[in-house]
């Protein structure tokens, strides 16, 4: 058969090598489906069989060892013409390292085709060993055999949720079998097994691929045939400016505030500590003031302290820092071990502390006042603010309240 | 009242200027503190993909970018650390991307929702061989909008991936804003090869930038390689037309570094003391300069944005002064030893920090209190 997709010159493997097989068929296959050569986009991985790209003329990507299969799913994604067909060919190697690509793949059944040159070694590195390599089966730096069995990548792929996967022997003519998966929608996969005459048969003299094969357990079958479409292909955005919605603040109210404030609230997490720094420093904006807001809380965020830093200023605000705060305010146990390093900064500046907790250590005045009680644990740090703005007066209350309405039902002091 | 505010935060803002700038796909894996930028990329990309690990978040990136999409990813040290080969990869075949590092405090895991500036050295020294990659770091929301469209564009243009560097205090502290008041974003013009005479992909054109062409084109055969090449995308061993064309890559980024300086120069006569400071780093300088300047000090402030390739003209404004305090949220600031070596001139001193945030006071009385510091 003439070549169509190969380029007329030899191909770049030591004689005998299985990728030639895998090549050679690879164009036969193409042709039986009449795919238009720049139709077609091959990705290839790092290892001998990679080296292939430039003996081929439709497109060609060749990026890093393993990592071809998701590199491909990209191209994938990409695509907005149904028929394009993607080829990837990837060593039993670059599936070793890389195998996460193929599962995921599969899984989300990107639609392409991905070629397995199993010859259960590592050819361009000198024949070390993969996860493919059979028990018994040696390698130049396994004299004595490997010791496990093979993996399976056809049962992992196939219950990954593939299209189609098979596995082949690559002798002879294989291009009805590649064909066969070329065709088929969504994410296809055949495992060829071949040797490496180079490594392979040279530490195995006499060897018998079939055989290998058949002793390594790895049945030559179609291990999934689902017939499943790939993803949808990509359409306009549905999206529109995160500008738009119910974002903006109206500037209602009017404060007198002179300088810049800090203000730290400390309790537990689930106590709505972060809505209601957010609330306040809304809150301040809707009284022409600037606002900056920024929380801290442990990872596991449902549990443990929960503080947040809040500054307000007639000014633009620069620093976000909160060295020294302000006015501090205290809801819960954990806010107040959180609280500590604040605390004993303090110079002046105020407290507000729940009743329910021992009065602390501070150069700074302390107010205690029972924010769990007034309106549940939840409204705890609301309450706090609430209660500063009614004592402190740095913008009027009702810029808050009026926000905050039906939360708390009730009006503080 | 006419005026519009929104209480908001720069990851909003980042991820709604990418999307008007032109970038059309998000690709990402969770990670704090860029997860906001994640969930707003969500809500705002035309593409939104959840990779499952950073390594295959650069593939699916790459891969997006061959058939001629603008892709963006958002990370932490620990996932940038991941991309790393796969960033060469994209840089070898001239696909362009943003990724948006978030920087929070190192080394490995360590501190995930503390920032930190510590990650300049493993983000200069990204490209293997020396090679320059563009790094650009935002210092306060303006840049966040505006530097994020100027990612995009470099990016773009010069068919490379540029890193946009923040930090978690910048992404994460929310703030009022009109948005009305944002400079309005041009998206970036994307040029493609037209012609039908024989395409040669890494044929350098205008600012030695190939022209592109995507892999779904049926036009011309496009060929992608992370291997050296030469202009046809043909693996070489180390032949002069591959060498060179690998030399290439660094050169456009150096040599168009006049089209993507970004800075902001605050002199004031008569100063012998200047601040440089970036990041967030630079709102406590700038807080700083103001405070001097109101006790009576001159003191002149350079926010350098454009991080890397260093532009000559900060040397240009460095060695205007006597007295240079280099401000960073590092141990042992890593961008005073990438302007000076580890052996700084006598005049230059840093003020660093470790697992906190620099006070306008430590600056302050640096610059009041100079060479005090180790350098
Ligand atoms: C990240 C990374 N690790 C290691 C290598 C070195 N390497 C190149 S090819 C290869 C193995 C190739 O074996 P296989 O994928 O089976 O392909 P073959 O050479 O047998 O065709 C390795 C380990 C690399 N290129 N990149
Ligand atoms: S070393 Fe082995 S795998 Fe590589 S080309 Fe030679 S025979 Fe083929």
């Amino acid at each position: 058969m003439e070549r169509v997709y190969l380029k007329e010159e030899g191909l770049p493997f030591c004689k005998g090598c299985g990728h030639t097989t895998i090549s050679e068929n690879t164009d036969k296959a193409l042709q039986k489906l009449g795919i238009p050569l720049l139709d077609v986009i091959l990705v290839t991985d790092i290892g001998c069989h990679g080296i292939i790209d430039k003996s081929f003329k439709m497109h060609t990507v060749h990026g890093l060892h393993g990592r071809s299969v998701a590199l491909a799913t990209g191209i994938s994604a990409g695509l907005s013409n149904p028929d394009k067909k993607v080829i990837v060919f990837i060593g039993d190697g670059g599936v070793t390292i890389g195998i996460q690509h193929l599962i995921n793949a599969a899984h989300r059944n990107f639609n392409m085709t991905v070629v397995i040159h199993n010859n259960m070694l590592y050819g361009m590195t000198g024949g070390q060993p993969s996860e493919f390599t059979p028990q018994g089966f040696k390698t130049p730096t396994l004299p004595d055999g490997a010791g496990e069995k093979a993996s399976d990548i056809c049962a992992i792929i196939s219950a990954a949720g593939a299209s189609y996967v098979s596995r082949v022997i690559g002798i002879g003519d294989l291009s009805d079998h590649l064909a066969e998966a070329f065709a088929k929608p969504g994410f296809s996969l055949v495992e060829v097994m071949e040797i490496c005459p180079s490594y392979g048969v040279k530490s195995n003299p006499g060897m018998k691929l079939s055989k290998v094969v058949q002793e390594a357990g790895l049945e030559i079958r179609v291990y999934a045939d689902r017939n499943i479409p790939g993803p949808e292909l990509l359409s306009e955005s549905k999206f529109k400016s995160l500008f738009t919605g119910k974002i903006d603040i109206p500037v209602t109210h009017v404060s007198s505030l002179k300088s810049t404030v800090r203000i730290q609230v400390a309790g537990s997490a689930g106590e709505g500590v972060q809505s209601a720094a957010e609330y306040f420093a809304a809150a301040a904006i809707a009284s022409g003031l600037n606002a900056t807001k920024k929380g801290s809380y442990p990872v596991t965020v449902g549990i443990g302290f929960s503080a947040s830093d809040v500054i307000i200023s007639p000014d633009p605000i620069l620093y976000t820092g909160s060295p020294v705060p302000d006015y501090l305010i205290i809801t819960s146990d954990d806010g107040l071990a959180y609280a500590k390093g604040a605390l004993a900064a303090m110079k002046e500046g105020t407290v507000y502390i729940d009743s329910s907790l021992p009065v602390p250590e501070t150069k700074a005045s302390v107010v205690t006042y029972a924010f769990r009680e007034f309106a549940g644990s939840r409204n705890a740090a609301l309450v706090g603010f609430l209660y500063l703005l009614k004592e402190a007066a740095l913008y009027p209350y009702e810029a808050l309240e009026s926000r905050v309405a039906g939360r708390i039902g009730k009006t503080i002091g | 009242m006419a005026q519009r505010i929104i209480f908001t935060d720069s990851s909003r803002l980042m991820v709604e200027a990418a999307v008007q700038a032109g970038a059309d796909v998000f690709i990402g894996y969770p990670i704090t503190p860029a997860n906001l930028l994640y969930y707003y990329s969500s809500q705002r990309f035309p593409v939104f993909m959840a990779a499952p690990d950073e390594i295959t978040t650069l593939q699916l990136m790459s891969g997006y970018a061959a058939t001629g999409k603008v892709p963006v990813t958002a990370t932490s040290f620990p996932g940038y650390a991941l991309m790393i080969e796969s960033i060469n990869m994209a840089y070898m075949m001239e696909l362009p991307m943003v990724i948006i590092l978030v920087q929070r405090l190192g080394p490995a895991t360590g501190t995930a929702t503390m920032g930190a500036q510590g990650d300049l050295n493993v983000v200069t020294g990204t490209i293997s061989g020396g090679m320059a990659i563009p790094v650009i770091s935002v210092s306060d929301p303006a840049d966040a909008w505006e530097l994020t469209a100027k990612a995009v564009e470099v990016a773009v243009k010069l068919r490379t991936p540029v890193v946009l560097l923040t930090s978690k205090e910048e992404v994460m502290t929310q703030f009022g804003l009109d948005p009305d008041e944002l400079a309005p974003i041009q998206k970036v013009e994307r040029k493609v090869y037209e012609s039908d005479e024989p395409f040669f992909p890494y044929k350098a054109g205008e600012n030695k930038v190939p022209l592109f062409l995507g892999v779904d084109t049926s036009r011309h055969q496009v060929r992608f390689t992370a291997s050296t090449h030469d202009t046809r995308g043909i693996i070489q061993n180390s032949g002069a037309e591959a060498l060179g064309n690998s030399i290439r890559l660094h050169e456009k980024i150096t040599e168009n570094l006049d089209s993507y300086t970004c800075y902001s120069y605050d002199m004031q006569e008569g100063a012998k003391a200047l601040i440089v400071s970036y990041g967030i780093t630079a709102q406590a300088a700038r807080e700083a300069v103001a405070q001097l300047r109101n006790d009576g000090e001159s003191v002149a402030l350079l926010i350098p944005q454009t991080l890397y390739p260093i532009p000559n003209l900060y040397f240009d404004i460095m060695s205007r002064y006597p007295r240079v305090v280099i401000a960073e949220e590092n141990l042992t600031g890593q961008y005073r030893h990438l302007l000076f070596g580890v052996n700084a001139p006598a005049g230059v001193t840093g003020v660093n920090a470790f697992g906190k945030m620099i006070t306008p006071a430590q600056i302050k009385s640096e610059v009041l209190d100079h060479g005090k510091s180790i350098s």
